[in-house]
């Protein structure tokens, strides 16, 4: 009986929210969400500023190996604490980070690439080819993908650049999605007839009239994508399939702990996991934050 | 069933006469502007919008096409633009039989007919300024180096002051932007001009000064017209003669 009663009362004051909803890419996110928003660019900064300048300021030897000191608890020597090895784990941390965020860039643009092409080619050309490309994309999409790319970095030895391949050629699937559907719903746009009725050839109408209409939508995926490939990395590196054990690694690194955790040392898993963790969601919230001003009315799941 | 019309080649135009349909003027047998045969066409396989429809417009003519809202009008001015592929049916420009549609028409055919659409939000590229906008077809063709010659002059011709060329559709009226979706249209000096209800989003004024505007032009270089709309008054003044959708379908 008093549900109704505050519900007149609380609608006055909610009305102006759907009008004072700013346009795309005006003002911020309204409220809540703005600390939210900045929280993510204050960590993605940080994050992508520690992965370029640590190292370069501090140049220490990131494999120094000291079985003297090994598994030490965090102290003011060693921040983080050592791990098995007696190696100083927050040097190795930013390390790692630095791979991981190589892999997550590198491969989220080499799938993003893939997916414009592919996503493009069939919206723009539509009809036999469409149904051929996607129903590509569909037998891909049916198999898991970290499958597929284990199958890919096993073909090769080790190292970093497989692992971008790995992560690069089976994520372009989504993207494609996007970019094909976007592509479609462009296609039929009276501007796209008037180019043609102006003398505009096919590669004329897809660069200048589709490609930059669906620019946006491919670059939010390609934002979204880094955050996922740095789990990728980090999973085949824990599997053993990714970045060589020795080199550090997010992955690397936890796959590293896990004896250490049976010797009751917590630091050596702590770190990574949350070094994997933190920046990741990071770069997941202001891609999130992003989409919202792309599409207001898509509320993101994905601000931290 | 309108027989085969020709009107004058590239002479002055007379006045429109304002008042119901005209007979056009026999003329020279110079081949029509646009000549439809039993155009048959949709946008689903089983339910056609367009029954065998025929239409011709002479050259230098102004045909106004009438009809009620969802009768095909705006189908057969694609079909007549070489924009969509018909099932049946055969398409002459210029004398000059369609052999394919889209992009499959080559490009001087297609670019014999210079099209203004309803809505000139939707026909404009929201990126592109009005000047690239008026630009575009002559870029498109690889004749970019006539751009600045020519676009002052067509820009005032449809009335767009030079100051608003530099501004992108968001920054404009609709009626200043459909004058700049005119220009685009006439930059390729086409044989066929077609008004897909060019002047519907538009106030009284914005719509005479277009029509002035479109007439001024053909009076200078006898492009023919296609007008199609719902608004017989405006046709019949504007149009040599007017015909109504239904007496283009074979009964």
């Amino acid at each position: 009986m008093t549900a109704p009663a505050p519900a007149p009362a609380e609608t006055p004051a909610e009305a102006p929210v759907p009008a004072a909803a700013p346009r795309r890419g005006a003002g911020r996110p309204p409220g809540a969400r703005a600390w939210r928003t900045r929280v993510s660019a204050v960590l993605t900064a940080a994050t992508v500023l520690a992965a370029l300048l640590v190292p370069a300021v501090f140049p220490l030897d990131q494999q120094a190996v000291d079985l003297a000191a090994k598994l030490r608890p965090p102290s003011w020597e060693h921040p983080f604490g050592t791990d098995e090895l007696g190696r100083d784990l927050l040097l190795r941390c930013v390390h790692g980070l630095r791979v991981s965020l190589l892999v997550g860039v590198v491969a989220a643009l080499v799938a993003t690439v893939v997916g414009i092409a592919v996503g493009g080619l069939a919206g723009a050309l539509g009809g036999r080819t469409d149904r051929l490309v996607m129903r590509v994309v569909d037998v891909f999409a049916s198999v898991p993908h970290l499958l597929l790319g284990i199958f890919v970095v096993a073909m090769f030895r080790p190292g970093v650049w497989p692992v971008i391949a790995s992560v690069g050629l089976t994520h372009w699937l989504s993207t494609a999605r996007i970019v094909r559907a976007e592509t479609h719903s462009l296609r039929s746009r009276p501007y796209v007839d008037a180019a043609i009725s102006g003398g505009a050839s096919r590669w004329r109408v897809a660069v200048r009239h589709l490609l930059p209409g669906v620019l946006p939508q491919a670059g939010l995926a390609a934002v979204l994508m880094v955050p996922h490939a740095i789990w990728h990395e980090s999973a085949l590196s824990f599997l053993g399939l990714g970045i060589p054990a020795h080199q550090a690694s997010l992955g690397t690194m936890a796959e590293a702990a896990r004896g250490s955790l049976l010797a009751g040392a917590w630091w050596p898993a702590l770190w990574p996991g949350l070094f994997i963790v933190v920046p990741t969601l990071a770069i997941a919230g202001l891609a999130g934050a992003w989409r919202e001003r792309i599409n207001p009315r898509v509320r993101s799941e994905l601000t931290l | 069933m309108p027989e085969p019309i020709s009107g004058p080649t590239h002479e002055p135009l007379p006045e429109p006469i304002p008042g119901p349909t005209r007979e056009p003027v026999p003329g020279p047998a110079t081949g029509s502007a646009l000549e439809m045969r039993g155009v048959t066409a949709g946008y689903d396989r089983r339910a056609p919008v367009l029954h065998g429809a025929s239409l011709t417009v002479g050259d230098g003519e102004a045909v106004g096409l009438l009809g009620p809202s969802g009768c095909g009008k705006s189908t057969l001015a694609r079909v007549a633009a070489l924009l969509h592929r018909p099932r049946a049916g055969t398409v002459r420009l210029a004398g000059r039989m369609a052999y394919g549609f889209r992009h499959r028409a080559p490009r001087e055919l297609r670019t014999t007919v210079g099209v203004v659409f309803q809505q000139p939000r939707l026909a404009a590229d929201p990126r592109l300024t009005l000047a690239d906008l008026i630009a575009e077809p002559l870029r498109a063709t690889g004749r970019r180096a006539e751009a600045p010659g020519r676009l002052p002059a067509l820009a005032a011709s449809v009335g767009l002051g030079g100051d608003l060329l530099a501004r992108r559709p968001h920054e404009v009226s609709d009626g200043q932007l459909q004058r700049a979706c005119l220009a685009r249209a006439l930059v390729l000096r086409p044989r066929l001009l077609i008004c897909d209800e060019m002047t519907a989003m538009l106030d009284a004024s914005t719509t005479a000064a277009l029509v002035a505007a479109v007439e001024e032009y053909r009076r200078e270089h006898g492009t023919a017209l296609l007008a199609v709309g719902h608004d017989r008054v405006l046709l019949e003044r504007w149009c040599d003669r007017t015909v109504d959708f239904g007496a283009l379908l074979p009964r």
